[in-house]
C-alpha cells in the first residue's frame, strides 16, 4: 500500500492552489506547443529552465510534466486536421486521422484522440505509481539483442502500409532506411551520405521528412489536380462528437494501444514511435472494418496509436523517476532541471524526495483531467478550420509546415530538405507509391542497425546471440509467426476447399 | 538561432539572490552586453557552462547583460564555422567549447580547427569514471586491465558516441597498458540513459561516463567505480584514480571559452582579465561545486599551448582507434 499512501500525499501537494495553477499553465502551454509543429516539449522546457532559480522544485516539475503531457495531446491536432504531424509519435495518427477529417469525421477523430490520450495517460500514470519497480526490472533485461528482435517485430508492421504493389512499397521502405542512415554513424563516428554538408551530420529530422511527404507533397498534388469549384474535403458529416458505434470501436484500441505504449516507453531504448506502429498494425488486423483503412479513415487507426503514444510518454517517466535514467530528450532536460536544484536523480530519489516524486505523479493525474477538459471544447473550433476553401487551406498548411520546420533547428538546410522531400512526396503520390513506409524505414532502419551492431560488438561477432537469449528468441519467433501464419492458414484453407 | 536574452535577464538576477551570492561593487570596466555563442542545444554541458558564467558575471557586476545564441549540431562542428566567420572581429563575444569539439572536428575530418578561434580560458573539467555493475567480477581497475589484456573483444564497454570523451578514455587506457586501441570492444549508445541502462542490466562488462552520472547509482549500490580519470583523489568520492592503480591515464573532459578570430589584442586581454577575475570568485567556486565541475583554470598563452598539445594527443588516440 506504499503506492496508495504516497499517491494520497502527492494529491495533498498537487492540489494546492499554486500547484494547480502551475499544472494549468503547463498543460495549456504544452497543448499550444504540441499544436505548433517544430517547437517540441524538450526545447520548451530547456528555455524555461531559468525559472528553476525562482520556483520551488515541486512546482517546476508539475509545470514541466504538464508541458510534456500537453504536447502529446496537442501533437495529434495538426496531424488529424492538416496532415502535419508536430512530433514523430503522432505521424501514425495522421494516416487514418487525416482521412477521417477529410470525410467529415474530424470531430470524432479529434475526440477519440483526446479521450484515448486521457485513458492511456491515466492508466500509464497508475502504472508509474504502482508498477514502476517491476517494469524497470523487466525493461533492463532488454539489451541490444532484444531491441534488435523488437525492431524485426516492428518491421513486420510495414506490411500494413505497403499498399497494393509490394515493389512500390518496398522501394519506399528502402528510401526511408537510406534517409535514416544519413549522418554521423554512432558506432564509428564517421559521416555517411552527407556529401560534406555539415548540417546533415546529425542526420535528417524525421519530422521534416514526415511534413515534407505528407503536408507539402499533398499540397503539391492537390495543386496539380485542382479544378475550380470542386471540393475534396467534407468538413462535417453527422455529429461533431463520437457516435455510439465510434465509442464502441475506440475502447479496444485505447486499451491495446496503452498495453503497447507503456512497457515499450519504459524501455530505455524503446521510444514513442514503435508502439504507435505496433498499435496501428494490430488494429488494422483486428478491425471489423478493414475497408475503411486508408480510404475514408478508420477510427481504430487513430484511437490505438494516440493511446500508444501517450502511454509511452508515461512509460518514459518510469526509468527517469526510479533510476534517474533519461531515455528521451525531454526527460534529459527534466533531469538537468533536477540538478539545478541540487537534487541528484537516481535510484534513491523516491526515498530522498518523496514529496517531489508523489506530487509530480499526482499532478499527472490532474493534468490529464485538465487536458481533457481543455481539449474537448476546442474540437468544435478546430473542425471549423476545414471550412476554409481548399486553396487557402493548403496555402495555410504550407505556411505552417515551413514555420514549424524552421522552428526545429533554425536552419535553412531543413527548409530546402522540406521542399525537396515535398516534391518527392508529390511524385510518389503521382506514381502511386505509398509514403508511410518511408517514415517507418527512417525510424526503424537506424534503430535496427545500431542495435544489431551493438549486439554483435557485445557478443564479439557471434550472431547466434539473437537466438540464444530467450527474450530475443521469443520476439523473433513471434515476428516469424506474424509473417508466416496467415500464409499457412490460407494454404490450409485452400487445400480444404480443393478437398 | 535561439536568442534568450529577454528571458534570462530577469531570471538570473533572481538566481543571484536565490543563491545568496550578494553583489560586489560594480567594477570600472563593466561590459554592457556580453554575447555568448554555444555550439550546442540548450540544456547540455556547454549551455550549462554559458548559463553559469552568465549568472556569476552578472552577480559580480562584471557585465550588465548577456545574450546567448545556440547553434546545435555534430559536437559543435555545425556551429564553429558560424562563429569563425559571422562573429569575426567582434569584441565582447565568447564561444563556449571543449574537448568534445576537438574530437568531433578530427573524426569528421573537418577542415576547421578549434585553434582558429582565439583561446581565452580553460575553465572546468569533468573527470570520467570506469564503472561496473555491482555483480561484476572486476573488483578494481587491475582486474579490468587483466581481462582487457587477455582478450579485449570479450570486455564490451558502453559509453557515448564513437570518438567522444568516453571512447577516448578507453583508447587511452588500452594504449597505456599495451593493448592495441583498435581492438577494444566499444559499444556506443546515443545518450547517457541507454548506456547506463545497458550497464545496470549487465548487458556490457563496464561503462565509462562522467563521474556525476554514476554518482547516484553508486550510492544506491547498483554500480561500483573501478577508477576515476582525475589526477588525484577527490574529496567525497570513494574511488581511486587510474594512476594510483599503476595505470598511467589522466583525462578531463574540459570546457573553456574562446574569442572570435580577428579581435584586437586589447579586446582579447580584456576578456582574459574578466574571465580570470570571475574564475577567482567564491560564487564561481560554489557554482562548480554544485555541478560537480573541477576548476582547472588556465588562461591566454598557457591555454593556447595546452590546446595545441591536446589536439595532437586526441588526434593520435583517434588514429589508434581507427576513427581518424
Amino acid at each position: 500500500m506504499e503506492g496508495f499512501n504516497g499517491l494520497m500525499m502527492g494529491f495533498g501537494i498537487a492540489l494546492t492552489p499554486m500547484n494547480l495553477l502551475w499544472c494549468l499553465v503547463g498543460t495549456t502551454l504544452g497543448t499550444a506547443i504540441g499544436v505548433l509543429p517544430g517547437l517540441g516539449p524538450a526545447l520548451t522546457i530547456a528555455l524555461l529552465l531559468p525559472i528553476t532559480f525562482k520556483v520551488e522544485p515541486t512546482s517546476a516539475f508539475i509545470l514541466f510534466a504538464g508541458i510534456y503531457y500537453g504536447a502529446m495531446y496537442g501533437g495529434s491536432t495538426t496531424s488529424i486536421l492538416l496532415n502535419t504531424p508536430g512530433e514523430s509519435a503522432s505521424i501514425v495518427t495522421s494516416m487514418e486521422g487525416n482521412k477521417m477529417a477529410r470525410n467529415g469525421r474530424a470531430g470524432a477523430a479529434l475526440a477519440t484522440a483526446a479521450i484515448g490520450s486521457f485513458v492511456a495517460g491515466t492508466i500509464g500514470t497508475l502504472g508509474i505509481a504502482f508498477l514502476a519497480p517491476f517494469v524497470v526490472d523487466w525493461a533492463l533485461k532488454f539489451g541490444p539483442a532484444e531491441y534488435f528482435a523488437l525492431m524485426v517485430l516492428a518491421f513486420t508492421t510495414v506490411s500494413a502500409v505497403l499498399g497494393n504493389s509490394a515493389v512500390r512499397g518496398l522501394t519506399a521502405l528502402f528510401f526511408g532506411i537510406w534517409l535514416g542512415m544519413i549522418g554521423i554513424d554512432l558506432q564509428t563516428g564517421q559521416a555517411r551520405f552527407t556529401f560534406g554538408v555539415q548540417e546533415l551530420f546529425d542526420g535528417i529530422n524525421v519530422i521534416v521528412v514526415a511534413v515534407g511527404l505528407f503536408a507539402v507533397g499533398e499540397t503539391l498534388y492537390n495543386a496539380a489536380t485542382y479544378k475550380e469549384g470542386e471540393t475534396k474535403i467534407t468538413p462535417l458529416k453527422g455529429s461533431l462528437m463520437m457516435t455510439k458505434l465510434e465509442w464502441k470501436r475506440s475502447i479496444g484500441p485505447w486499451l491495446r494501444g496503452t498495453a503497447f505504449g507503456f512497457p515499450i516507453g519504459a524501455m530505455p531504448a524503446g521510444g514513442a514511435e514503435i508502439p504507435t506502429f505496433l498499435s496501428y498494425y494490430a488494429e488494422k488486423k483486428l478491425t471489423k472494418y478493414p475497408e475503411e483503412f486508408g480510404t475514408v479513415g478508420a477510427i481504430e487507426g487513430v484511437a490505438g496509436p494516440e493511446a500508444a503514444n501517450n502511454a509511452s510518454a508515461a512509460g518514459v517517466l518510469v526509468p527517469m523517476l526510479t533510476l534517474g535514467l533519461p531515455t528521451s530528450a525531454t526527460a534529459a532536460i527534466m533531469l538537468s532541471a533536477f540538478q539545478s536544484y541540487g537534487i541528484n536523480p537516481g535510484p534513491l530519489l523516491l526515498q530522498t524526495q518523496p514529496a517531489l516524486v508523489w506530487g509530480l505523479i499526482a499532478s499527472l493525474f490532474i493534468g490529464n483531467v485538465m487536458l481533457l477538459v481543455l481539449n474537448l471544447p476546442l474540437i468544435g473550433l478546430w473542425v471549423k478550420m476545414l471550412n476554409i476553401p481548399a486553396p487557402q487551406l493548403y496555402a495555410g498548411i504550407l505556411v505552417f509546415a515551413t514555420i514549424g520546420t524552421y522552428g526545429i533547428s533554425q536552419s535553412y538546410i531543413d527548409l530546402i530538405l522540406l521542399y525537396a522531400i515535398g516534391i518527392v512526396g508529390y511524385l510518389m503520390r503521382r506514381y502511386d507509391f505509398p509514403t508511410a513506409p518511408v517514415i517507418i524505414g527512417m525510424i526503424l532502419g537506424p534503430l535496427a542497425e545500431q542495435n544489431f551492431r551493438q549486439a554483435m560488438t557485445i557478443s564479439a561477432g557471434d550472431w547466434t546471440v539473437f537466438f540464444t537469449r530467450p527474450l530475443s528468441l521469443t520476439i523473433i519467433v513471434i515476428s516469424v509467426l506474424l509473417v508466416v501464419a496467415p500464409k499457412l492458414y490460407g494454404m490450409v484453407k485452400a487445400r480444404q476447399a480443393v478437398a | 538561432m535561439i536568442s534568450r536574452r529577454d528571458f534570462v535577464v530577469g531570471a538570473s538576477g533572481a538566481a543571484a539572490m536565490a543563491a545568496g551570492l550578494g553583489s560586489l561593487p560594480a567594477q570600472a570596466q563593466t561590459v554592457d552586453l556580453l554575447k555568448m555563442f554555444v555550439p550546442a542545444a540548450p540544456g547540455g554541458g556547454w549551455d550549462q557552462t554559458a548559463r553559469s558564467l552568465e549568472a556569476v558575471l552578472r552577480a559580480t557586476g562584471a557585465v550588465n547583460g548577456v545574450q546567448i545564441t545556440n547553434v546545435p549540431g555534430a559536437g559543435g562542428a555545425v556551429g564553429l564555422p558560424q562563429f569563425l566567420n559571422n562573429w569575426r572581429g567582434q569584441g565582447n563575444s565568447l564561444m563556449v567549447a571543449g574537448m568534445v569539439m576537438v574530437g568531433s572536428l578530427i573524426a569528421n575530418k573537418s577542415p576547421l580547427k578549434i585553434t582558429t578561434a582565439v583561446p581565452v580560458a580553460r575553465l572546468t573539467g569533468e573527470f570520467l569514471a570506469l564503472a561496473v555493475p555491482a555483480s561484476s567480477p572486476f573488483k578494481d581497475a587491475k582486474d579490468f586491465v587483466a581481462a582487457l589484456k587477455a582478450d579485449p573483444t570479450k570486455v564490451p564497454v558502453a559509453g557515448g558516441s564513437a570518438g567522444g570523451s568516453d571512447h577516448i578514455l578507453l583508447g587511452t587506457i588500452a594504449k597505456a597498458v599495451g593493448v592495441p586501441a583498435a581492438r577494444v570492444s566499444y559499444v556506443a549508445f546515443a545518450g547517457g540513459g541507454p548506456a547506463m541502462a545497458a550497464l545496470l542490466g549487465s548487458q556490457v562488462a563496464a561503462g565509462i561516463s562522467g563521474y556525476g552520472e554514476f554518482g547516484e547509482q553508486i550510492k544506491a549500490g547498483k554500480l561500483r567505480v573501478l577508477a576515476i580519470s582525475a589526477d588525484k583523489r577527490q574529496d567525497g568520492i570513494d574511488a581511486p584514480t587510474f594512476k594510483e592503480q599503476g595505470i598511467d591515464v589522466e583525462l578531463f573532459n574540459w570546457r573553456g571559452v574562446f574569442a572570435p578570430p580577428g579581435v584586437s589584442d586589447a579586446d582579447r586581454n580584456a576578456m582574459i582579465a574578466m574571465i580570470s577575475k570571475m574564475a577567482a570568485t567564491p560564487q564561481w567556486a560554489e557554482m562548480c561545486k554544485q555541478r560537480d565541475w573541477t576548476q582547472i583554470t588556465l588562461t591566454g598563452d598557457g591555454y593556447k599551448a595546452f590546446l595545441d598539445a591536446e589536439v595532437a594527443r586526441i588526434e593520435g588516440i583517434l588514429k589508434d582507434l581507427g576513427l581518424a
